[in-house]
């Protein structure tokens, strides 16, 4: 069986506009939830969020086709695909691109374009509306752009799994080269759900918080959103030595499992097992993962549920692996969060720094997590685990190590 | 007979070209032709869309249809034509 590395990463977030600002931001414990910037916020119930600043895409590269009229979520995309692919140096040639490919993991797709398309026709009464809308809100549109500005003609693909988007798509990428089908990447997920329809939608399930984000804080009251994308080079291990590529990680687990119980709340079995399972397949013993990226979303249910599965598969307390949810600091990102938590997951492999769960300001019992609480801390991990728990009961956890 | 209103319109058409094209607006004249400005079929798309926007008309348009019927999309003053009857039928319906 092949090896998988990752040789770039990019990223545009509530946190930074690209890796080293991200990387900076989970260090200090920056919070990037504020006050969204929008019109009709008044007939919003929560008013904050994490939102993207910039109002273009700022990291354009030597190599950008920059892309004309294409949905939020897709420059997005762009952004941190061309971040990502200068930092890894990989060319798409003929040697590279048929046997590259694109798969990238969004919950909502281009959800801006919707709701702007919506609120012409159904609120305005306007009769057309831009001839471009369909290939911009596709779901399939950030893969695409990306294989087209980056001429990669191999499989491009699309993962549409609520909350575990994008660690399904780097778990398939990485499958597909571990069993020698394809030889790179271009891996993550994205989302930008921060529009009014989408935050009306997010308050009917009344699970959203008011001002902060806190996950397994006792007095925690709910997710709040965030929007951006994170993408990877993942490459052939071999291939990336070869042409003496710098190595950020080796992904070594991953694991696809469903509760078939509930849609909205997590079981605990469901979320044992998924880590277990990519425990399993990294050859991880429990005791040797240093740090967990815990969904951690902040809902009452799911960090109670999390930390129950952390407890039985990890030890109790202080006793047990290191664990933050950097949701805390840029939100939710929905379809696009497994690809930003990873990134703080290289960060404690390659610079030991242990994010922080910020805000936090009392113990839950329930909750007895090794939780990384307020600020970060320098501790030298090699193994680490990052879990995604989606709505519909599905799981998907990814396993690193240290190379 | 030039009317104001007619230079009007062609101005207005003209600008859209250009942005479309990206080019100057000085570098139209009523002989240039879409594919000469390197406009493709997606462009033809958007630049009806803004001209129906603006002009408040429908154009009936379809590019499956080959030869395109009473449509003619392929130069400046072919498209002006079109615009002002269009313009003209919708005040006097």
């Amino acid at each position: 069986m092949r090896r998988v590395v990752i040789t770039g990463c990019g990223t545009i977030n509530p946190l930074g506009k690209n890796v080293l600002e991200t990387w900076d931001s989970f260090a200090v414990g920056k919070d990037g939830i504020t006050e969204l910037d929008m019109p009709d916020l008044g007939r919003l119930a929560s008013r904050v969020g994490g939102q993207v600043r910039s109002s273009s895409s700022p990291y354009q590269g030597e190599n950008s086709k920059v892309p004309l009229n294409v949905d939020r979520v897709t420059s997005f995309v762009s952004s941190a695909a061309s971040e990502a692919i200068n930092c890894s140096g990989i060319n798409f040639d003929s040697s590279t691109r048929e046997s590259s490919a694109v798969i990238l993991g969004t919950a909502g797709g281009g959800l801006n374009t919707q709701d702007e398309s919506y609120r012409r026709i159904y609120q305005e009464k306007k009769n057309r509306v831009h001839p471009l809308t369909v290939p911009k809100l596709m779901h399939s549109a950030p893969a695409s752009q990306i294989s087209i500005e980056h001429n990669i003609s191999g499989p491009v693909l699309t993962f549409s799994t609520a909350c575990a988007s994008s660690n399904h798509a780097i778990g398939q990428a990485y499958s597909m080269i571990k069993s020698g089908q394809i030889l790179a990447a271009i891996s993550g997920g994205a989302e930008s759900m921060l529009c009014f329809g989408g935050l009306k939608a997010w308050e009917g399930l009344r699970l959203t918080a008011r001002e902060k984000c806190r996950p397994f804080c006792a007095t925690r009251d709910g997710m709040i959103q965030g929007e951006g994308a994170t993408v990877f080079v993942l490459e052939e291990l071999e291939h990336a030595i070869k042409r003496r590529a710098e190595i950020y990680a080796e992904i070594c687990g991953y694991s696809m499992t469903s509760d078939a119980s509930e849609f909205m709340n997590p079981s605990v079995e469901g979320v044992f097992r998924a880590m277990k399972l990519a425990l399993n397949d990294a050859m991880f013993n429990p005791e040797d993962v240093g740090y967990i990226n815990a969904h951690g979303t902040g809902t009452a249910i799911n960090d109670k549920i999390e930390s129950v599965a952390i407890n039985k598969l990890f030890g109790l307390g202080k006793n047990s692996s290191y664990v933050s949810s950097t949701k805390s600091m840029h939100g939710h990102l929905i379809g696009g969060s497994g690809a930003l938590e990873l990134l703080s997951c290289i960060l404690a492999l390659k610079k030991g720094i242990l994010a922080p769960t910020i805000n936090h300001i009392r113990h839950d019992p329930l909750c007895d997590i090794n939780l990384v609480t307020n600020h970060a801390i320098q501790f030298k991990v090699s193994k680490v685990l990052s879990n995604s728990f989606a709505f519909g009961g599905l799981n998907a956890v990814l396993a690193l190590k240290s190379f | 007979m030039i009317l104001d209103k007619d230079v009007i319109i062609k101005d207005k058409i003209f600008q859209i070209l250009a942005d479309q094209a990206q080019v100057n607006f000085s570098e139209l004249s009523l002989t240039s032709s879409l594919v000469d400005l390197g406009i493709d079929s997606v462009g033809v798309v958007e630049i009806i869309f803004k001209i129906e926007e603006e002009f408040d008309i429908t154009i009936p348009y379809n590019s499956s249809q080959t030869p395109l019927k009473n449509v003619d999309f392929s130069r400046a003053d072919s498209i002006v034509e079109l615009v002002s009857n269009l313009i003209v039928e919708n005040q006097s319906s």
